[in-house]
This record gives C-alpha cells, structure tokens and sequence, in this order.
C-alpha cells in the first residue's frame, strides 16, 4: 500500500475520533454549566472544556476573548484557527477520505462525506444569520457523533481485513487514548482519593460528566456496582480493559492491530515494540501506586508515551 | 449546415418525429405512457444518488461550485447495434491512423517529406515533444486510451467533431450513468437487452499490461497518476483506479532511481510498469518541462526514454489532436491507410490561410470559431449566440494571431428526447466513445458518454459549460 494511503486513512480516523471527542466535551460541559452554582456548576466549566480538547492556548491568544459560552462554543465548533475544531476536523477527515477513496468502501465514504453535506448546511444556515439554538447545537452535535459511529461501524462490516483496516484502527485507538488522557488530565484534581464522600458533594457532578463524555455512566454502575467515587472514575478510565475507553483497552487495540500489520507485512517492528510496552506498563500498573505518584504526573507520562506512539508508526510506516 | 434562427425542425432528432424511428421505436411507447410524476421523482432519486457517491466535477474559475454535480438527464440516448458497428469501423480506423501518424512524427516523418501536412504545424506546434523525437512508444502504441468527440445530423453519417489524444475524460460517467439506470428503470432496461458496459475497466487493465515495457518481471505493476484531489476530475481518477484494483499515485508517492521508477510504500519502494497518467505533458517530468511543477516526477521522462516504464497515453500525442492538425484527418488517414475515412469531417476553415481567414472574418457572426489548442469549450466564439460586442473583440483577437484558431460552420447537432423542466423536450447532444489501443489490439466498449446541452436551443455540451450526460444504450436491430 502507498505510504500516503495510509497515512491518510490513519489520520482520517484520528479526525473522526477528535471530532466525536469535541462534541462529547461540548455536551458534558453544557450539562454541567448549567447547574446551579452549589452543584459544582462552577464558572469556568467552558475554559476547562478548552483545555480538554487542547485548544486553551490557541484560544488565550486573542486577549480580548473571554471563555464564555458562546466564544467556546464557536471556537470548539466552527473556528477555522482552532485546527481541532469539529469544522476542521470533519473537513480533514473528508480531504483524507477523498485522497484514498479508493481504499474505502462506498459505505465509509458516504458516512463521511454525508456528515461532511450536513455540516455545510448548518455553516450555511449560520452564515445566513440564522442563530445557532441550543436544539440547532444539540442536532449538530448528534449528527458528529453519528458520523463517528457510521464510519466505524461501516469500517468494520464493509471493509476487507488488510492494512488499510489496520491503519484506520490505529488511528482511532492512538487519537482516543489521547482523549481520554487529557480528559483525565483536566480533572485530575477531582479524581484525587480524599474523604470517602458519596452522592450530593460538589464534585460528584463533575464525575458524572466525565463519565458522560465517555459513555460511560451506566457503564460505571454495572461494574463498580456503587455510587460514583472518584478514583472509581480513574480506575474505570484508566485500567479497565472491559472499557473501550480507557487506557489500557485503547493499548489492547493499538497492539492488536499493530501485530495483523507485522503478519501481513512479515516484520515486527519499533511501533510493535512500544505499544507492547505501553501495555505492559498499564497491565502492570495499580490505582494505588499511581495515585501515590500522582495522577498528573502518570497522565502527562502516559500522552508524552502515545505522542511517541504516533510518531514511531509514522516513522516505520507512513513517510518514506 | 444549419445557421442561427433555424427552427428545431430542421434538426435531425434522433428519436425522430411523428413516427419514432425503429431503434427508437419501444422508449417512445415508454415514454408516451409513463406519467410525468414518475420521471420527476427519479430525476430527484438520480441527483440525490450522484450526490452521495460523490461524483463531482469542479469547473474552473467558478468559487462557489467548486464541487458540482455535472446535470444527469435520465432518458438514455440509443443506438442500433449495425449503427454502433459501422462507427466502431470508423473509430478504430481514425485511431490506427492516429498511432500511425505519431510513429511517423516522432519517427522518419514520412508524411511531412511528402508535403501532406505542413511541416512547421506539426514541429511547431506547442503539442509537439522534440524530446520524443527519434523515440518509438513501445508497441507503437501512442494513444492507449482515445476519447472521439462524435456528432450526427443525420441518420446515415457520424461527424468527428474532435479527437482527444492526450488525458480524455469522462468514463467514469459512462460507468456510473449505466448503473444509475440499473438502480433508476430496472424494467426499461430488461425489456431493451442493452449491451454490457461494466467490462471496461477489465479491457483498460489489460490494455495497460499489453503494453508493460518488455523488461517487466512477473505481473506488470500499472498506477493511476493523478494530479491530486483538486483536480476538476479527480474523481475520475479514483474511480478508475478503484476499478482497476490498482494504485492511485500523486507525483510525491513516485521516485525515479536509476532510470527505474519506484512507489513508496508501506513496505518500502515497489517498482512500477505502467502508469496510467491523468496529467498533461507539461507537468510529467520538472527536469524536462516546468521546473517548477510538483505534480510530476523528477526523471521520469529518461526512465520512459530508457524504456524501463510505460505511459500511457504517450508524451507528445497533443501533436495529433490539435485543432489545426484536426483538418488534415481525411489526409492522413488516406496517406497511411490507403483508404477511405469512414467517419467525416466537419468543414473547417483554417484561419492561417489568408482566403480562409478572409472568408471566417466575412461570416463571423454565423460560424463557430475556436482556439487551436484550446479545451473543454473556453476560448471559442459560438457566432449565432454572440453579442455585438463580443464578434467584434474576438475579431480583434482573430486578426491578431491568426494561425492560432480554425472556423467551423454552427454544427446542426442532432438532438435526443431530455427531461427538462417542462416535460420531455429535444436537446443537443453529442458523443464520446472510448477507443482503447493496446499490443493486444484495439477495443470499443459499446456505449460511451453522450453529452447533453441542456439550456434550450444551446449547441454548447461541455460540462464546463453547463452541459449533462446521458446513458448511452446500444441495442439489437429490431
């Protein structure tokens, strides 16, 4: 397979998977902004929604911009600048999608290319002055993240089992575990295991959010089977493998996929090295142990290790 | 030859009037007895369809449309199959001779020394390589893939309106017109048994390997290059490449390593045979033509010259279907064949001949006038549709550079029963068969793109322009 092929249909998973990361964030954080202040409905639920989509530095650039709703909103939306935008992300999923339809399905193809037909419309309803509603958001968002699942789900029941599966997988799984890791970072200090606090404290509705995001809130009770306690949440994020999600799921994934690469091609390689390692490492690792050596820290380590991830793959197998 | 203000009577409509003609015979019936209803909702059903695949054609200079649906109009255009074979007959003997002339230009220039055609338009036409000079293609094979622009007007002769040489496209709307009818009229087409067309990519494929360079080990490797996504047929491109189960390259996925051109791919540098080429001459090769040009490939020209690898079409067959050399057609094919052209010619003054020029100027604002090397239907004069203003710029711009157009009288198209707003009208429409050559020999699917003006009254079919396409059926004779 071309090198660029696969680079294009790795990045073209990774753009779907941001785009779904936004607009989870977007929901939770409106969720959560709109509670009363005493729940935790704290003023700076956008700024940190900022911040867990890695957009908050671009975004403080412009000094006369305030994180409030509705600049977060469009800036996380529509803005051409912020690279993550869902605009920009569904636009660079299509542009990677359209330079190798020829390595997609045509049921790929339309998922995105649909999407990418819907979203025009809602620029083009906006840009005629049409406000944006909080339902007008609320279907756009539901529409990004049918786009997420249309192009997963018809991957995986169309396309044939090669390398160009693979590299989609990959991107998926590298570009969520990097998701989830800045989420876990926005909120680290929330996670910390302080007194053993139940139901109705300040924080609870925080954690409820960042299982939202995730999908993850019934996902939390039918394993835990108890109230939602905070290092439960990290645990939960972090090292269970039952949850597609977390950490160590995504490194079950990238390693998995990584290996029917490393068959068809006939070599193992520095990619499938790390990503066993990486595994290892999350298998090895206990709750306890990590929140002794802080949270932040083992998260900060863990994207520094996934950056490495994407480059050493794009190193072995995307530029030549 | 029909001039402006002539009522669509005096067209030859291919479904004929009154009484349909017999190829024409069971659409008609069909036709007079399917509501209205139902041929506006599978107009929508079509455009939705052509939508979601994404089958777009960018057109040039137009901002807003950069991604725009080319018009698809539903009723197919037809063909009897003893017509089809007599223009078969005459394709395959314009695109023999097309070959033919190649071989010679770049060759022993036979046809210039006999004073046939004028030396300087062939040596000094802008479509003409002297890097090719002295170079034979492998096989002899120029042209692989020829598109010929056919026109009737009548029901006994085929017209050549043009001959593309070079990257000719549109095929793909051949193919996806047909299976858009499969899914449209399922019934209608079971009842006319129309000849086959999926094959196509199966013919190109091994039309391709046919002429792999001698020196291939194995399977010989074939690539779609493509100048990339903003391509205004890039679609095209992928389609084809998808069709063929081959790689779709851009010039930065190749490298030329010892006169030997290579792929990067996942596994590393995988050699290739033959590259199909969706890009002009001018943009192959930065070290032979534009520096400056990132879409081809450095070294590619000497790697085709040492014959490790084959293009297709070859470099250099602008020189054949230029517009100035479009008229000596009748000579050529006479000088190498022996024989006589079995599809005309339209009548063309050559402006660079000062009685002919004197003659296109006196009757401008009757007559069609186009750029030697112009395409796609910019840069020409349609004399009856002109203002004031716009005969006399373009006089000024004839009188300029001469030797730079030919004048042709307005084409009295043949026109085809379309849906249009109003119901079922006749429109203008031409065709475009594809004529594939290869060491294996030649190959005409039957079926093609019919190209529809579909503005009233427009003699205009080029996509650019605002014009359609059709399906084209060839079926048995009643």
């Amino acid at each position: 397979m071309l090198a660029r092929t696969a680079d294009n249909l790795y990045w073209l998973a990774r753009y779907v998977e941001r785009a779904d990361h936004v607009a989870r964030i977007i929901e939770a954080t409106s969720r959560l902004a709109a509670l009363p202040r005493a729940y935790g409905g704290a003023s700076n639920e956008w700024e940190s929604a900022l911040v867990s989509t890695g957009g908050l530095k671009r975004f403080t650039e412009d000094d006369a911009r305030v994180p409030d709703e509705s600049s977060v909103l469009s800036f996380l939306v529509f803005e051409i600048e912020n690279p993550s935008s869902i605009h920009n992300c569904v636009e660079a999923a299509r542009r990677n999608a359209r330079a190798v339809r020829t390595a997609l399905t045509v049921e790929t193809w339309e998922a995105i290319n649909s999407a990418w037909l819907e979203m025009t419309k809602f620029e083009r309803a906006r840009t005629a002055g049409k406000r944006l509603d909080r339902d007008e958001l609320n279907r756009f968002l539901a529409l990004v993240k049918k786009m997420a699942l249309d192009v997963d789900g018809s991957a995986y029941r169309t396309m044939l089992r090669n390398d160009a599966f693979y590299f989609m997988r990959l991107g998926h799984f590298v570009e969520r575990a990097d998701n989830t890791a800045r989420l876990l970072d926005v909120k680290y200090q929330l996670l910390l295991p302080e007194a053993e606090q139940v139901g109705g404290s300040l924080d609870y509705f925080q954690w409820t959010a960042i299982l939202r995001a995730v999908s993850a809130n019934t996902a939390y009770h039918w394993v835990y089977r108890q109230a939602v306690k905070p290092w439960l949440v990290a645990d939960l994020l972090i090292l269970k493998p039952d949850m597609p999600r977390s950490l160590i799921a995504c490194y079950e994934n990238i390693v998995r996929w990584l290996d029917l690469l490393a068959r068809q091609y006939g070599r193992q390689g520095a990619s499938q090295r790390h990503a066993r390692a990486m595994l290892a490492k999350l298998q090895g690792a206990d709750l306890k142990a990590i929140f002794q050596s802080g949270l932040h820290e083992f998260v900060e380590g863990f994207t520094d290790d996934n950056d490495r991830m994407g480059s050493v793959l794009a190193e072995q197998y995307l530029v030549h | 030859m029909v001039g402006t203000g002539v009522a669509e009577a005096a067209f030859f409509d291919e479904m004929g009037r009154g009484t349909p003609r017999a190829v024409y015979a069971r659409l008609a019936q069909w036709l007079a007895e399917t509501p209205a209803e139902l041929l506006e909702s599978r107009m929508a059903q079509a455009e939705l369809l052509f939508r979601r695949i994404g089958i777009t054609f960018a057109v040039y200079g137009d901002k807003d449309a950069a991604e725009r649906l080319i018009p698809f109009d539903i009723i197919p255009r037809l063909f009897s199959r003893s017509e089809w074979t007599k223009l078969e007959k005459g394709l395959f003997q314009r695109v023999k001779a097309l070959n033919m002339f190649l071989t010679d230009v770049y060759g022993s220039q036979e046809i210039l020394k006999a004073g046939v055609v004028p030396a300087d338009l062939v040596l000094r036409n802008p479509g003409y390589r002297p890097e090719m000079a002295g170079c034979r293609a492998p096989h002899d094979v120029w042209v692989h893939i020829a598109g010929i622009d056919v026109i009737r007007v009548d029901d006994s002769d085929f017209y050549v309106l043009e001959d593309n040489a070079r990257t000719p496209s549109g095929v793909s709307y051949m193919l996806e017109n047909r299976e858009a009818m499969i899914r449209l009229f399922p019934d209608l087409m079971a009842e006319h048994r129309v000849a086959p067309v999926d094959d196509y990519p199966d013919r190109l494929l091994s039309s391709l390997r046919s002429v792999a360079p001698p020196s291939t080990k194995g399977e010989p490797t074939v690539v779609v290059l493509t100048p990339g996504q903003y391509n205004s047929a890039y679609y095209e491109h992928s389609f084809l490449a998808d069709k063929l189960g081959v790689e779709l390259v851009e010039g930065g996925d190749l490298f030329v390593r010892d006169n030997v051109v290579y792929m990067r791919t996942t596994t590393g540098p995988q050699r290739v045979d033959v590259i199909y080429r969706r890009i002009d001459d001018e943009f192959l090769d930065p070290l032979v033509f534009k520096p400056d040009s990132v879409l081809g490939v450095a070294g590619l020209l000497s790697a085709y010259q040492a014959g490790n690898v084959t293009l297709a079409n070859a470099v250099g067959t602008g020189v054949s279907d230029d517009k100035a050399i479009y008229t000596y057609m009748p000579e050529i094919i006479r000088f190498y064949m022996s024989e006589e052209p079995i599809l005309k010619n339209v009548p063309t003054w050559r402006c660079r001949e000062p009685d002919a020029l004197a003659h296109v100027l006196d009757r401008l604002p009757e007559l069609v006038v186009k750029e030697v090397n112009g395409s796609g239907g910019y840069g020409m004069l349609v004399g009856p549709h002109a203002s004031k203003n716009a005969i006399s710029e373009f006089r000024a711009k004839l009188k300029a550079n001469p030797t730079n157009f030919i004048a042709q009288p307005t084409l009295s198209l043949s026109t085809c029963p379309t849906a249009v707003a109003s119901g079922v009208a006749p429109r203008h429409v031409d065709l475009r068969p594809f004529v594939l050559s290869g060491a294996n020999g030649m190959s005409l699917t039957p079926g093609g793109l019919t190209r529809v003006a579909m503005k009233e009254g427009s003699l205009v079919v080029n996509s650019s322009q605002g014009g359609g396409t059709k399906d084209t059926w060839v079926i048995d004779d009643a």
